[in-house]
Parts: structure tokens; sequence; C-alpha cells
């Protein structure tokens, strides 16, 4: 901590590892590629921890700070911090990649370089995302991320996926135009500043702030993504290869919702409490609509890209009822649910490497004949189910409590994520793990391996630890959530 | 008060410890490891329970954290425990069940790999994972009934939900019990939704989930009125007792929740015994015995709860008459029993509830295991129409079996009758609105209790040996009633799973020829009769239990609800209380039960066939279940998936992408055709220099000036 720029090599060791292996060039040196690959991921790890053991939880104000001019002649700056709002998300993100170049090993057997290292520039740049604090910088970043993710779907994907990576990316490219043109309207009325502390403080009138929030509103939902502009996601998973798939749902999604939180409620507070029963409602319909439509579906990653859809309502749902354990409750959400949609996606992933099939119904009775991969797929089930000791719970009875207490009855229309929740999840479960073998496929499954083991077993041992002892996560988030939430009871107009 | 007992942890985390090494290393260890090492966690469980115990007993109360789960909102969320005499009673209920059924398991499981094909590796040390999660279902139980606030409360709530899940689905390959499963814990989470909005409007309104701290609040909650329908105020003591009751409802399986627990017949029969009758059912009693600070203020929660548990003792009761498969039978009692618990609740009566669920604890697990002996010594028979005669093979089941059902009748002077009747008493004397419904329908459910006791006793034991006849027609593989309700709609998607030919395809190599009964080995019948004493013996306990202050402070009882006090006064000791019993009603009512079965199942057994024939639509019923099942898979299953499909077809796919999305869809097409041209396959690296471009264009261009 003593001085060395921890946000930027968060940032920049991922991004110039990335192209170290892009440079071990063709597929004749697939095997470097991959252990450089890891090597680089690893280290990418490891140099956040500091980033959470130095942090200071009693304090509100933005750490680890970084300024450097960079355009000076619009006063755009390379300006970096976090609070205790942003902190985890880089230490999610970085613990995912290890993860993900792991998950890829074996699956990925052309353009192995390349692969590899469009996951490690993206994981460095959405660090960049969570600690940008110069609206510039942010979106620069913002839009970046978009094209590694847009890659890995095109040209590892399913046989849909030039459809499916355009989808993807006109949707939150359109989105996120609106940002664009709010962004440079704000730095005008700031009297030319990029800083996104100024313009915290900086009063707006509120017809201002409420066109502000709709266009952040453009972009961020499409992210989130918030009904009804998610229809890009299930399409953007079901091609996706399974890194992609685990990269979109633990990280990509948390992009949107973190907006929410340093772009609309801070900048416009006024319209945030104004527009809140529009959120509510769209999250709601999330949380109960896509929990319906997820029970119907026939393709297991259609059917937990719907769940992260009713899992993100949770998020937006916390943040708009505007109360601690609301707010707090959707940033455990956001972590958990990294965990356990990654792990979700995983285990689809061991399934399709093995069979190549998605459907739901080439399958049944996968334990007897993988009974390790059963255990995990059954244990990462239940975190999705919410069960209480996993981290899939903590999220959601906190987000429960917090609606409860703003309005019984959101909270009742929340908590029927307790019975949707598990009939969707369990039901595949059945459908999938249970029973008798259903065919040869079947039959023939051999159990996960080593590889296989140490990822998901890493992913379930943080579901299980931050089920049983989430302390140490909402314990960072106070003082920020604490002075977010001052902030935004205050008119700044 | 603000103390841990220095041995309290280790209760709870003994089993787990078990659990874990039978569970994660079962291979290494090998079986006799494994059922080693949980027995032995669990008796550590059982002793130190007995020593908390006598330090309790001697009138101290514990109630510490143990660590700090998480705080937001203000509110501190802990993990701890409040050790009382409540508490502790539980934990030797639960203790003491658990060490017996771990021992009979070593029998009942002993042959377990017959259950399961020949190459499915889930049933290769499955003899291993089924002691680790009855070993795991004793921490997840003992969590609950020790944790001194509503988050470790709901902790312990679904955990032992889970293991349920995981048990009852034990026999993976079995389609019945992979339905039966997620049934259950569906039907357990409509509880768990009411049961979580009860304690999120405690945390809104008391601002701590900590027992001590909500029941001290307890006269705020009742002095608040909310309007969640406008124009109707509500206490909001009422609102908070009934969400937390409807947890209950689903965890001890009471009307109209009660559909999953017959079903969950489908999981191996210690566990029946261990989770489905003795201790996990019984969560919902206990938690509203804990809450009856709270319960005690609202009069609308309690008639809701009296009115909910008369309906289960009844009706429930009857249903257990048609039954033809053993373990169905006693499934349906303990709904019946689970009702009466409820029924005192509601009466005020907690000590009575608490009592009835400590001695139906007892005498349950020895009907579940006794039926458990029979189905071995039958080679996974069920159905009693193939039974008969048994008593001459197996005298040590036949005789406890005999006992548990004689105190499942309540009949002086065994167990059941002492409990039972507190609680007809009790209901009779309670003011709750609702209560005078509730004494009909519980004095009425006497009679069907004896009945349906000594029917299985009679239909089973008695009478012509029938299992070595050819196996009829229909009654293939345990018979269960199920049939008739589900060849109605067999065609309906939520039955895929219910074909109950294949289900049992494998285990029904004992039907073929005829069967030689013979009684069950030591390690089963070593706990049935170490469990029948206590069956015979626990009730002499009710003088001190009920009404000499047993439970203390651990029960609250409003002055205005005064049935207990007024039991008490009239209470002359246990001989005083058993002749007092054969002058009133439900003693004769019993006995004119059981002397029915005896008309019916050792006199005239061609009758029963007979009454069947003529009672038609009222057979139909009973045998239907009242239609529940059909009706919550046509209306709840269906209708759920109905509204997936059109809110995706519809709204998805529909409107969204084909009204909203499709103009730019097209465009999307058309730019994708273009864009396809150019791919060579190497654009990735195009791109990479552009996102590296971004930044140093921007940077050199705009610097410029």
């Amino acid at each position: 901590m003593t001085g060395l720029p921890l946000l930027s090599l968060a940032i920049w060791l991922p991004i110039v590892g990335g192209l170290l292996v892009l440079a071990t060039g063709s597929d004749r040196n697939a095997g470097l590629a991959r252990l450089l690959a890891l090597a680089v991921a690893v280290a990418g790890f490891l140099v956040t921890l500091p980033l959470y053991a130095g942090f200071d939880a009693g304090t509100s104000a933005m750490q680890f700070g970084e300024l450097r001019e960079w355009i000076p002649r619009f006063n755009v700056h390379y300006r970096l911090g976090v609070d205790g709002i942003s902190v985890l998300f880089i230490l999610l993100n970085s613990f995912i990649t290890p993860l993900v170049v792991l998950a890829g090993w074996k699956v990925i057997e052309e353009k192995v370089a390349q692969y590899m290292a469009a996951f490690l520039i993206m994981s460095g740049l959405m660090n960049g995302i969570f600690a940008a604090l110069d609206a510039m910088l942010f979106y620069v970043f913002f839009e970046a991320s978009l094209i590694p993710m847009y890659l890995i779907i095109g040209v590892w994907g399913g046989p849909n996926r030039v459809y499916a990576a355009f989808k993807f990316f006109l949707y939150t490219l359109l989105g996120s135009l609106l940002m664009l043109v709010a962004l440079i309207w704000l730095f005008f009325q700031s009297g030319g500043s990029f800083n996104l502390l100024d313009w915290h403080a900086m009063p707006i009138p509120l017809e201002a702030q409420k066109l502000l929030f709709f266009a952040f509103l453009a972009a961020f939902a499409v992210k989130v993504p918030m009904w009804p502009v998610h229809t890009w996601l299930p399409d953007a998973h079901v091609e996706a290869p399974t890194g992609g798939s685990v990269v979109l749902a633990a990280i990509m999604l948390k992009l949107g919702a973190y907006g929410f939180l340093r772009f609309s409620l801070p900048i416009a507070p006024d319209a945030s409490r104004e527009l809140a029963w529009l959120m509510i409602a769209l999250s709601l319909i999330a949380v109960v609509y896509i929990g319906f439509v997820a029970l119907v579906q026939a393709d297991m990653k259609k059917l937990i890209a719907y769940s992260s859809i009713s899992h993100m309502g949770f998020v937006t749902l916390g943040f708009f009822i505007f109360n601690s354990l609301g707010v707090e409750g959707a940033l455990v959400q956001m972590i958990s649910h990294g965990f356990v949609s990654g792990a979700m996606f995983l285990c689809v992933g061991v399934l399709y490497d093995r069979v190549h099939s998605r459907q739901i119904a080439d399958y049944g009775g996968v334990v007897n004949t993988m009974p390790k991969f059963a255990a995990l797929f059954v244990f990462f089930a239940m975190a999705n189910s919410g069960l209480p000791a996993t981290s899939g719970f903590v999220g959601e009875f906190m987000v429960i409590l917090g609606a409860v207490k703003h309005d019984f009855w959101i909270g009742a229309a929340a908590a029927t994520t307790l019975i949707l929740g598990a009939a969707y999840t369990l039901w595949m479960v059945k459908r999938v793990v249970y029973g008798a073998t259903a065919n040869h496929h079947v039959a023939e499954l051999s159990d996960i391996g080593a590889r296989e083991f140490v990822v998901l077993g890493l992913l379930a041992l943080c579901v299980l630890g931050m089920g049983l002892y989430p302390f140490p996560f909402t314990e960072v988030m106070h003082a920020s959530v604490d002075n977010l939430l001052k902030h935004v009871a205050v008119p700044k107009f | 008060m603000n103390e841990m007992h220095p041995l309290a942890l280790y209760v709870p985390l003994a089993p787990l410890a078990g659990a874990i090494v039978a569970g994660f290393f079962g291979k290494a260890i090998g079986r006799a490891g494994a059922h080693t090492v949980t027995i032995l966690g669990v008796a550590v469980s059982l002793l130190l329970s007995w020593l908390i115990f006598q330090d309790v007993e001697g009138g101290k109360t514990y109630n510490a954290a143990v660590y700090t789960w998480a705080t937001s909102g203000g509110i501190r969320f802990d993990v701890g425990f409040l050790i009382d005499k409540l508490t502790v009673t539980m934990m030797l209920v639960v203790s003491f069940v658990s060490l017996m059924v771990h021992v009979y398991t070593i029998g009942y499981m002993a042959h377990d790999e017959d259950n399961w094909p020949a190459d499915s590796l889930a049933g290769s040390h499955s003899y291993q994972r089924f002691f680790a999660y009855i070993s795991l279902f004793t921490f997840s139980m003992l969590m609950l009934v020790m944790s001194n606030n509503f988050l470790q409360l709901f902790f312990g709530w679904e955990a032992v939900g889970l293991v349920s899940y995981l048990l009852i689905g034990f026999w993976s390959v079995r389609p019945t019990a992979v339905y039966a499963n997620l049934k259950a814990f569906l039907v357990n989470r409509v509880g768990d939704f009411g049961f979580l909005l009860g304690i999120g409007l405690i945390a809104a309104y008391c601002g701590t989930l900590d027992y001590v701290q909500v029941f001290a609040q307890g006269q705020k909650l009742a002095g608040t009125t909310v309007e969640l329908i406008p124009g109707s105020a509500w206490a909001l003591i009422s609102v908070v007792c009934i969400c937390l009751f409807i947890g209950a409802m689903g965890k001890s399986a009471q009307f109209p929740l009660h559909v999953w627990l017959p079903d969950s017949m489908e999981g191996p029969t210690p566990i029946s015994a261990l989770i489905h009758a003795a201790t996990m059912v019984t969560a919902g009693i206990f938690m509203v015995s804990r809450m009856s600070p709270l319960f005690e203020l609202s009069q609308a929660a309690l008639s809701f709860v009296i009115v909910i548990g008369a309906i289960t003792a009844f009706f429930m009761a009857l249903i257990a008459i048609v039954q033809t498969d053993i373990k169905r039978v006693v499934a349906y009692s303990t709904l019946s029993q689970l009702g009466y618990m409820t029924t005192a609740l509601g009466a005020s009566a907690y000590s009575a509830a608490m009592f009835h669920l400590a001695t139906h604890a007892f005498f349950k697990a020895v009907l579940f295991l006794g039926a458990g002996s029979v189905i071995i010594a039958m080679h996974h028979e069920q159905d009693m129409r193939r039974m008969g005669g048994l008593r001459k093979y197996m005298p040590i089941t036949y005789l406890t079996v005999l006992i548990g059902a004689i105190a499942n009748a309540g009949l002086p002077p065994f167990a059941g009758f002492f409990s039972k009747d507190s609680i007809i008493e009790a209901v009779h004397l309670a003011t709750t609105p609702g209560a005078g419904f509730a004494y009909a329908l519980i004095l009425a459910g006497v009679f069907v209790g004896g009945f349906y006791s000594f029917r299985l006793v009679f239909f089973a034991f008695h009478g012509q040996e029938r299992f070595r006849q050819a196996p009829a027609h229909d009654s293939h593989a345990g018979g269960h009633a199920a049939h008739v309700a589900h060849e109605a709609h067999e065609a309906h998607e939520a039955h895929e799973a219910h074909g109950h030919d294949d289900a049992h395809g494998h285990d029904d190599h004992g039907h073929h020829g005829p069967v030689e009964p013979k009684e069950s080995p030591w390690v089963v019948t070593l706990p049935l009769v170490l469990l029948a004493i206590p069956a015979i013996a626990a009730g002499w306990l009710i003088g001190p239990v009920l009404f000499g202050g047993y439970f203390g402070g651990a029960i609250f009882i409003a002055p205005e609800h005064p049935a207990i006090a007024t039991m008490a006064k009239e209470f002359h000791g246990v001989l005083g209380m058993i002749a007092h019993g054969l002058q009133t009603p439900p003693f004769w009512l019993a006995l004119a039960g059981a002397a029915t079965a005896w008309y019916l199942y050792i006199a005239r057994p061609e009758l029963p066939a007979v009454i069947k024939e003529k009672s038609g639509v009222l057979a139909r019923i009973l045998e239907d279940k009242y239609g529940f099942d059909r009706f919550n898979d046509w209306f709840f299953a269906g209708g759920a998936r109905l509204l997936g499909r059109g809110l995706w077809k519809g709204g998805d796919k529909g409107l969204i992408d084909g009204v909203a999305v499709n103009g730019s869809a097209k465009v999307v097409g058309w730019v994708a055709s273009l864009v396809r041209l150019f791919q060579s396959g190497y654009i990735y690296q195009y791109a990479f220099s552009m996102i590296i471009g971004v930044f140093v264009l921007l940077t050199l261009w705009l610097n410029r000036a």
C-alpha cells in the first residue's frame, strides 16, 4: 500500500498480460498461452487483495485514489478511486478471471491465445469501470469492455453467434449513446468538469434530473438487464461459450447496477426518488414475470439466463427502496450472484462439453454417472433458490426485509421468489440430475476431473463462506451506503 | 441470563462433524466407520443435552451470541443460543430419537445396494451418504431449536427442509421419490413465504430479530394497527403471528399445506420416523410455543391456529382409514396428531402441545420403525393387504407396534393418553373463538384415531396370512391409494414422473416368490424397545411437566386464557387422571374405535370390502384425499406453466422481441449479413488494436491543441 498504484495495477496488469498472451501467436503455442494466461489472471487477483486488506471501512471517502492529467483540453483526467460500493466488485471480477481461464482450458482448442487474451483484457477494462471516477474515463472503459465480449460471443460462440453478438452489441451500444449525451450535458453544466464527485455535489433542476435519469436508465437498464429490455441476454448466453456466459452473468450484468449507484442516484437524487415507483415496478416484474418465464425454459442456459434477470430484479429493487438493508442487500446479492450464476453456467458447461446439448430433455439421472458433479450442481441450485447458509440467501433476505419495511406488499411480491426460484431451479435439477439414467449419453458420462473440481469447489467455498459469514462483506459497505442514502435524501435543486 | 453454556456449542457441532466425516470421507472410512462416527456424534449430543438439562433444571437460562453474522440497517444479525426448558426438552427429544434412528439405520440400510441399479455410482456409497444426511439433519434441527433469534430459526427451518428434500429423494432413481421431494420442498417454500414476511415485519417494527428483545416489544406490536388492505385495520401482532404460523403450516403439514407429508413416505423409513414424524414436522409446534409471548397477544391468530389444527386433526385421520400402505397409514396418523398439537396451541395450552410433541415423538417413532421392520421382513412390500398374521413371526416388532398403537389411540395408561387427553380438556376449557368447533372435531377424531391405529395392528399382524398368496393384479409395489387419483389424468405432464411401475421395478424382487417373514436383527429391534419404553411411561411425567410449571418462563400464557391453570387445579395425580379419564368421552370413543377395528378386521374381515362398495362416493373422496393433489397439480403446477409459457411466447417473444425489437432486429440481420463478408477470422486482432487505439488516438488528437 506504500504508494503502489494498486488500482492501476488491477486494471493494466491483466490488459498488458493479455497483450503478452496475444503475442504468443498461433495455436502451436497454445500450451504456453494457457499457462501465461493463468499466471496473469492469478497475479491480477493477487494485486487486488491489498485493496480489501488496506481498505478503511470507517469512511465513505474514495480510497486508493490516483489522479493524472489525460486530456487537459477537455479537463479529462485519469482519476481512480474506490469506496465501499465498488471495491468488492474489483475483487470479484479479478477472482472470477482465473476461474474462467481454467474453465476454457481444454474446451477451447482454436485461437487459444486470442480467447485467453480477450478475457484478460476484458477483466482489466471492467476493473477500470469500477475504479473510474472521471466520467469520460468511465465511458471509455464501459464501451471498450463491450468489444472483447462481442468477440467472445462472435468468434467462439454457438451456431447463431453472429446474430446474438450483434443483438448484444447494438442493444447495449444504443443504450449508452444516450448516456454519452447526458455526460456531455453534465460537462457543460458543471462548468467543464468530468469529475464524478463534482457532479454528485452539483445542484440540478428537477426536470433536468429526470431527463438525466432516463438517459442513464437507457444505458444501465439494458446492461442489468431490466424488463422489458432484457431479451438480448438469453440469446447472448445461449450462443456464448461457457466462459463468456460466466463473465457476462458474474460481472457484466453488475456494471449496469453499479451505474445506478454511481450515476443515477447521486447525480439525480430527486428524480430517483420521484421515479422510484417505476423502478420498483420494473424490478418486481423482473422477479415475478421472469420467474414464470424461467419455469418453462427447455434450454438450461436460457433458464439460468432468465433466473439471472429475476435475481437482478432484486438488485434494482433493493436500490430504489432507499434503506440500507435494501441497498446493502442488493450489493450482497450482486456479489453472490457473481458466484452462483457463474457456477451455474460452469455446471451447464461441464455437461455441454460432454454431451453437446443444453436441452434439459436430453438429460436425466446424471447423478448415476457423475455423483461429484451432481453434488456440486445441487448445492449451487440450492444457492440459486436462496437457501440459507449459502450466499444466495443473504442478499435476498436483506432485500426482502428492507422491502417489507418500505411496504408490506412490495416485500410480499419480492418474496414470491422463494417459491418461484425454487420451482424453476429445482425442477430443472430434478429432470437433469435425478431419476434413472435417461439415455446412452448420460450412461457414458464421466465425472468431473481435478481441474473442473477445483473451479467449482472454489466457488462452492465462496458461496458457503459468504452464506455462513457475510459480515466481512456487509462491513465494508456501511459507510459508503449510509453516505449515499443521506445524499439521496437531500433535495439538490 | 446473558451467558453461554460452555457445552452448548458442541451439541450441534458433534453431529455436524459426524456428517462431514461420513459425507466427505465415506469411501475411505467404509460403512462401519461411517455409522460409528455419526452415532458417536449424536451420542455426544444426547449426553451433552442431558448435562445441560441438569443445569437448566436447576433454574438457569442461557442466552448468548456465538458470532455476529452480519449487520445492516441498524440491525445486528447474530447466531446464538437461547437455552431454557423449552429448548432443552427439544434437544433431548431430538438427540434421543435421532440416536435410536441412527442405530436402527444400520439394520434398515444394510442391503441398500439392492435399491440401486448395479451401474449407478450414486448407489455406490449410499449407506455412508445416508448416515451423513441424518447427522446433518440432527445438526440442523438442533440449530433450529437452540436459536435465540429469528434469523437462525429461519436457517434451521430451511436447513431441515433441505435435508428432508435430500432424504425423500434419497433413492433418486425412483421417479416417485424425486417427484415427492420437489413437491415437499415447494410446498414448504409456500409456508416459508409467509414465515419470512412475518420475520420481515418483526425486523421492520422491532428493529431486532433477537427473541428476548422482540418479546419485550410485544405490547407495542399489539398496540400498532396496520392497514394492509385499505379500509381494514389489523393489529400488527395478528398479521405477524398469522404470517409466522403460515410457516408452521408448511413445516408441520397443516391443512391445506399438508399435501407433501404423505408423499414424503417415498424416503427410506428411518427418516420417515425421525424427520417426518418425530422431529422436523414438529418444528412448527415448537416455534409457536416459543413465540407464545406474541401469539398470546392476538386472539385472531389463536383462532386461526385452533381452526386449522382441528381441521387437520379430524380430516387427515379420516384418510388414514382407507390407506392400505402401512407407512401411509402412519403418515396420515402423524398429520392428525400434528393437528392435535396445533389445536392445543390455539387453546393457549402450549405446554400440552409440547408434551404431546414429546410423547408423540416416541410412539410415532415406534410405529414408523415398526412399520419399517415389517417392510424389511416383507422384502419391501408395504401393502397391508399382502400381510396378515405377522405377530407369530415378529413378536418384538408386533409388541412394540401394539404399544405404539395403544399410545397413538390415546388409551390409558400409555403416554398418548395423558398428552392427548390434556389437549382435549384444554380445548374444552378454551375461550378462543372457534374452540367449540375444534372441540367437536378433535373429539370425533379420537374415535377415528382408535380405529385406524388398531386397524393397522389387526390388518398387518393378525388374521389370515396373506403374504403367501400370488400377487394380486392391482397390488404391485405398495399399491398406493394415490394411484386411484392419478389414473384420471395420467396424460398430465406433471405426472410424467408418477409411473409407479417403473419406480419400484427394481426392488420388487421379493414379490414373486412366497415370503417367509422373520424377526429383524437386534439393531432394529433394540431401538424399537428403547423407544417403546417412553411410549408407555413418558405420560406419567404429566404432573410436573404440565401443571408443575416445568416450562417456567419459557412459555407465556395471558391471564385471560386459563385452560391449563384450571386443569392444574383439578389435577390429582396420574392415577386420579386415569380414573377420571375412564369416565370421559375420549376414552370410550377411542375404545369404540378399537372395537370397531376388531370387528371389521378380525371378527368379520369380509366386511370392509362390502362397506367400501356401499359407501361409493365417500370412499372415493377419501381415497382421492379430498382431491387436493389433483387440484394443486392442475391449478398451481399446470397454471404456473401455462402462465410462464404465455408470458414467454406472448410477452418476450411476441411483444418485446416481435413488435418492439422487430424493426431493429431486421436491421441487425442486414448489417450482420454485410459484416459476415468481412469476417476474415482475424477480426479480433483488429478489434483489440481498436481498444488501444481509442486511448491513444483520444489522447494524441485531443491534446493537440
